[in-house]
């Protein structure tokens, strides 16, 4: 069992975890990820590690968006997770590469940190281009901005910092013509893929941080194939970064909505769950009170 | 010989091909002992040296005809940590039964049956005969993975009174035996009373931990201060055909498609999470001949598919799956094409598989294998309709241990290089046995690589000559 230590809401539907795994915390890099399960009957999933501490303790931050992170967002401080696993995946390539442009869309933010974390300490100028739908879904601001060398903040709505898409703003630090060794972006399927439309003219290397479907984290599974430059590559042994303009996104996109069906209905059963789980809650309080 | 060979029972097929219980159901006692009886008790009993880890099979066949199933479980158990694994899985018609002189003119004595008869019934009775272990010897083994291999190796490491940590890159110990084999033809909860057997031999289980990443090979002799390390990693990288479409949606490997059944139960989606493509009135295709396709596609059967398919580019003579399998697979209604292979993969246009192209194949020359080479026929494409494919063509050696221990010798297929005789690898204290070193195997040749290794071990241990 892997005991939270810290638990802590950072935008709606997306919490901060502090978990003691001390094996993963001591060996991990920028880039790499942990498998967790929950509980005896959940699925196992990926998650990128945010931060670690001399403690022993890994973070992740995590969206509700399926059973399995909706259940996991219920979790708090003490509570415990079966499972966990890693570091897996190869770690991001940092070097002194020059002017870096890390973009983090949603909660992909909360992995481009630790890599733009590590670009800054390598001596690069960091860039980075944080996006989110508005201002409450807007996630480490505080954290990027103490290692970025210029922090760029983008709301759909215009609710925070500069109003449009991360693209825009790529473009716009593209258009002042000072040379960009690499971009990094991590967010959306779609945002990515248009971070590479936006560099692929200027043959700007771009690095993506891929998020398909994926069991066992260890090669074992071939389940995390994604298609790079014509070849299948899994994401868990060979990634999960790879070059963006390589990437075939539509294959990707394809891949991870194979179970859309069978997600939906889990998540239907975990709702209905939570929700009867809550009525009898609180009618045990109605029953304390009488 | 007037006794017959005793028949093992198992489940109607029609019946078993839609529900995950066991296939075969176990001898009966009346049976096993008319079994026991055709054991002709030989002098020099060849059924031994056919054996890859050398259970003292006269001797337990001889318990068995006292009475005595607990002694003769504790017999095995000298030799063989997972009897009841065994039992159930080893290609005994190659093995130890094939060595049986009765074989000959006869049909051999029913070893495996009678194993997992006295396995069984240990195991009802509750009295585990566990052997003895030595006195400590103070030296530490790790033992990478968990399967067959490293199980083996940890059970005769114990014995000698070596303290044995065993490290599980999965949730759950077992490896190939967990993710791998099915509920129907091994039921997890077998595999588990043997791991539990183990840790009151005082064996230490890690898992969650993925040597190569959460630790690398030269940190467990520097910091885990470990005496000797044993890799049984398996072969764990599945092989692709490389050929077009073969990322559609529906496209498994077998491993894949098996450890979301087996491993994470996905036949049971009512209760379970890890999602599996739903194969109820599907059409399901496995390409491969061997243990693993058979497998799958019984699997696939069982999730409810419509048709389901072998599809194999050899003819049945040379396909490398038991015998018995390819019979259970039959009865049950899996269809073989044999002489076929897929050249591409069809999908629509949200990239979810509809179909795939096959080549009609005829036998050639024989190649190195020294089975005859298959060959297309020229011409003879057609497509059919498939929902889901399964692709169960073998698979490759994992790299993780092997590229974060670069000193470690490795073949150029990525296969860890190890003494035939002593498992022993280039790097001193590391040893390497299973399907890392051999390439995809069985599980009794990777428990022999294992019982092997834990000799070598265990000399090296008490010398500290290398």
């Amino acid at each position: 069992m892997f005991p939270i230590v810290e638990a802590r809401p950072l935008a709606r539907d997306v919490k901060l975890f502090r978990i003691h795994a001390p094996r993963v915390a001591k060996k991990r890099q920028a880039g790499q990820f942990v498998i967790l399960r929950i509980a005896e009957h959940g699925e196992r999933i990926p998650l990128t590690i945010a931060d670690s501490d001399d403690e022993g303790n890994i973070t992740i931050i995590v969206q509700g968006v399926g059973k399995t992170t909706k259940w996991l967002n219920t979790l708090e401080t003490g509570d415990s997770i079966l499972d966990v696993v890693g570091p897996l995946g190869e770690e991001s390539e940092i070097d002194t590469f020059g002017t870096v442009v890390i973009i983090g869309g949603g909660v992909g933010t909360a992995i481009a940190y630790p890599t733009a974390v590590a670009m800054k300490k390598a001596g690069n100028h960091v860039i980075s281009i944080v996006g989110s739908r508005n201002r409450e879904l807007l996630i480490l601001e505080d954290e990027m901005r103490a290692t970025s060398d210029e922090l760029c903040i983008m709301t759909d709505d215009g609710s925070h910092g500069e109003k449009g898409f991360v693209t825009e703003k790529l473009q716009q630090v593209i258009d002042r013509g000072a040379p960009i060794a690499r971009v990094l972006a991590i967010g959306p399927v779609p945002m990515m893929r248009a971070v590479a439309e936006r560099t692929r003219p200027h043959a700007i290397k771009t690095i993506v941080s891929l998020n398909p479907i994926m069991v066992d984290g260890t090669g074992m599974c071939g389940g995390c194939r994604v298609l790079v430059g014509g070849k299948s590559r899994f994401a868990c042994v060979d990634g999960p970064e790879f070059d963006a303009h390589q990437v075939d996104f539509e294959v990707l996109i394809q891949r991870n909505r194979l179970y859309k069906q069978q997600e939906t209905e889990s998540l239907a059963r975990f709702e209905k769950e939570q929700c009867e789980a809550a009525k009898q809650k609180s009618s045990c309080r109605l029953e304390q009170s009488t | 010989m007037k006794i017959p060979r005793q028949a093992m029972p198992e489940q109607e097929a029609a019946v078993r091909a839609r529900n995950f219980g066991e296939v075969n159901l176990g001898l009966e006692v009346v049976a096993a002992e008319t079994e026991a009886q055709r054991c002709l008790s030989c002098a020099d009993p060849k059924c031994v040296g056919g054996c890859p880890v050398g259970v003292k099979i006269k001797d337990f066949v001889e318990l068995v005809l006292a009475g005595d199933y607990l002694k003769a479980a504790a017999k095995i158990r000298e030799d063989n940590v997972l009897p009841a694994v065994t039992g159930r899985v080893c290609p005994q018609e190659n093995q130890c039964e094939g060595a049986c002189i009765m074989g000959k003119r006869f049909s051999s004595l029913a070893i495996g049956n009678l194993e997992r008869f006295v396995a069984d019934y240990e195991r009802q009775s509750g009295q585990i005969g566990l052997p003895e272990r030595a006195p400590s010897t103070g030296k530490k083994v790790a033992i990478v993975g968990s399967g067959p291999a490293g199980l083996s190796c940890a059970g005769d490491l114990a014995l000698q009174g070596h303290q044995v940590t065993v490290f599980e890159a999965l949730h759950e110990i077992g490896g190939v035996l967990l993710y791998g084999i099915p509920e129907f033809r091994l039921p997890k909860d077998i595999v588990r009373g043997e791991i539990e057997n183990m840790k009151k031999m005082g064996i230490d289980f890690q898992t969650n931990v993925v040597v190569g990443k959460s630790m690398t090979i030269d940190e467990l002799f520097d910091e885990e201060a470990f005496d000797a390390v044993f890799i049984a990693t398996g072969a764990g990288l599945p092989q692709f055909l490389d050929i077009p479409g073969e990322h559609f949606g529906g496209v498994y490997s077998a491993n894949e498609f098996l450890t979301r059944v087996n491993l994470m139960k996905a036949y049971d989606s009512e209760h379970y999470d890890q999602p599996v493509y739903d194969c109820r009135d599907r059409n399901v295709a496995v390409v491969g001949g061997g243990n693993t396709a058979m497998d799958s596609v019984r699997s696939a059967m069982r999730l409810g598919a419509k048709n389901a398919y072998i599809i194999y580019r050899r003819s049945e003579e040379e396909m490398p799956a038991r015998k018995e399998e390819v019979h259970h697979a039959k009865d049950e209604g899996v269809e073989f094409m044999n002489l076929h292979n897929p050249i591409e993969f069809i999908g629509d246009e949200r990239g979810v598989l509809t179909g795939v192209k096959l080549i009609k194949m005829e036998l050639g020359e024989p190649d190195d294998s020294g089975r005859r080479r298959p060959k297309p026929i020229e011409g003879s494409e057609f497509e059919m309709p498939l929902d889901v494919a399964i692709i169960a063509v073998g698979t490759g050696a994992n790299p993780l241990v092997q590229s974060t221990t670069p000193d470690m010798a490795t073949n150029k297929w990525g296969y860890i290089v190890a003494d035939e005789k002593s498992l022993r690898t280039n790097k001193r204290g590391v040893f390497a046995g299973g399907d890392i070193v051999s390439g995809a195997a069985t599980v009794i040749l990777a428990m022999g690589a294992g019982r092997t290794a834990a000799r070598s071990i265990n000399d090296f241990l008490r010398t500290g000559e290398w």
